[in-house]
């Protein structure tokens, strides 16, 4: 019975830290690029997307396993995005009364986590055919696999865009005296997608099962 | 009438969904092996922008925003704000208008429907259309008139992003690509070449009518 399985067993924790590496859902998978890039020229905004979105589809995963059985195959979706935008307005309102600035700053970034591929991807994927621990630990390794890839690329777009990390000087001034400049490159949107590219170059050359033949 | 040209052109190179917010990233990354079919998908996400913009902009002002029910309810009723609705409101109306123009069109064009049929069920969850509604929300349009101009040039926009990619990558088969960097990364990479490419538009001078 896999009632009896412990709460950590080999195969939850697989699903847990899969998503991290081999089945990364941002890298791998390529799910829920849409409206991750634009929020990463800064840490912040950055590190409170992985958060929400890490939470959306931990709860979502959650709610729909526990539905699985009893919401029609046909209308399934439309109550998946019933479900999903319910968790996004509580989110957002949840940002907007705790943390206004970031919230202003992701704009209509938080809106856009309902239609994140991540999420419906997760549920079709997973949340229909499990049990709900399964698939809340599905969700919770979804998210941060995502929030990974969405905060290195913020990380070395801030340090090298603006010289800071989480608005913090990193780049002493000794370097900016012997004329180190900060790439504004690097703060425009093309960065973010070419920085994507380059990590998903870096980890394929690690994990050579994963490359393409086209 | 200026100002109409002016969000249009704006809509299309400026803030192009693709290049500047990456809206729809994850239909464009996953049809764009061939232009006839990413032609197919773009043709349909303008169609779709075209109809849910305006019925969004609608809702949005005649029902959602602070004091929009003043028109229904009397002077009371300018304190009433239902915007933290809006995201569920807006989500429904593009999964019920994209059912709804799947099933016209299999009723009225068969021929049209064998094209686009296959990409209409994924547009509901293409963050390009949530997002256009989104910013048409933020910006606060003056009238419906520029709120579906803004919708279709966005459309206009993605459908020549995805061609533009689909044509490059059908080219890139014949080009000898480092083995780890083949399929995804090296689309990651040109995609970003292009949205620096599309940054020189941010030079147009549309006569001082925007900011």
């Amino acid at each position: 019975m896999s009632n009896k399985e412990s709460l950590f067993s080999a195969k939850n924790r697989q699903l847990l830290l899969g998503p991290l590496s081999k089945e990364n859902p941002v890298i791998v998978q390529v799910l829920g690029i849409c409206s991750a890039l634009a929020v990463t020229a800064k840490l912040e905004p950055a590190i409170v997307m992985a958060l929400s979105v890490t939470a959306v589809t931990a709860f979502s995963n959650v709610i729909m396993s526990l539905l699985r059985n009893t919401v029609p195959t046909r209308i399934r979706i439309i109550v998946q995005l019933v479900v999903v935008a319910t968790l996004v307005i509580i989110v957002d309102q949840i940002l907007k009364a705790f943390a206004y600035d970031v919230s202003k700053q992701l704009s209509v970034f938080v809106g856009l986590i309902i239609t994140n591929c991540i999420i419906m991807g997760r549920i079709e994927a997973f949340a229909l055919a499990n049990k709900p621990w399964a698939s809340l630990l599905d969700g919770i390794g979804n998210g941060f696999g995502y929030g990974l890839i969405l905060i290195i690329v913020a990380a070395v777009r801030e340090l090298l865009g603006s010289g800071t990390l989480l608005g913090f000087h990193v780049v002493p001034q000794a370097f900016y005296n012997f004329g180190y400049v900060n790439n504004g490159l690097m703060i425009l949107p093309p960065m973010a997608l070419i920085i994507v590219g380059v990590i998903i170059w870096i980890h394929r050359s690690k994990n050579k099962d994963l490359i393409e033949n086209n | 009438m200026e100002n109409l040209l002016d969000i249009f052109v704006k809509s299309i190179f400026i803030d192009n969904m693709i290049f500047a917010y990456f809206l729809g990233m994850c239909s464009y990354l996953a049809v764009s092996k061939t232009v006839k079919t990413s032609f197919g998908l773009g043709v349909a996400v303008v169609f779709v922008l075209l109809i849910t913009v305006p019925v969004n902009y609608l809702l949005n002002n005649y029902l959602l925003k602070a004091g929009a029910l003043t028109w229904l309810l009397g002077k009371e009723a300018t304190a009433i704000d239902l915007s933290f609705l809006s995201f569920i409101m807006f989500i429904a109306v593009i999964a019920a208008i994209v059912q709804l123009v799947e099933m016209v069109v299999e009723k009225f064009s068969p021929s049209l429907y064998n094209q686009l049929g296959i990409f209409l069920p994924l547009i509901a969850v293409n963050c390009a259309i949530m997002g256009a509604s989104l910013f048409m929300q933020e910006r606060d349009y003056a009238n419906v008139g520029e709120a579906t101009v803004f919708g279709f040039g966005s459309g206009i926009g993605w459908l020549i992003a995805i061609v533009g990619i689909a044509a490059i990558r059908e080219k890139l088969k014949y080009s000898d690509i480092p083995k780890p960097l083949r399929g995804i990364g090296i689309a990651f990479i040109i995609t970003g070449l292009m949205a620096i490419s599309f940054m020189s538009f941010l030079g147009i001078d549309l006569g001082g009518l925007s900011n």
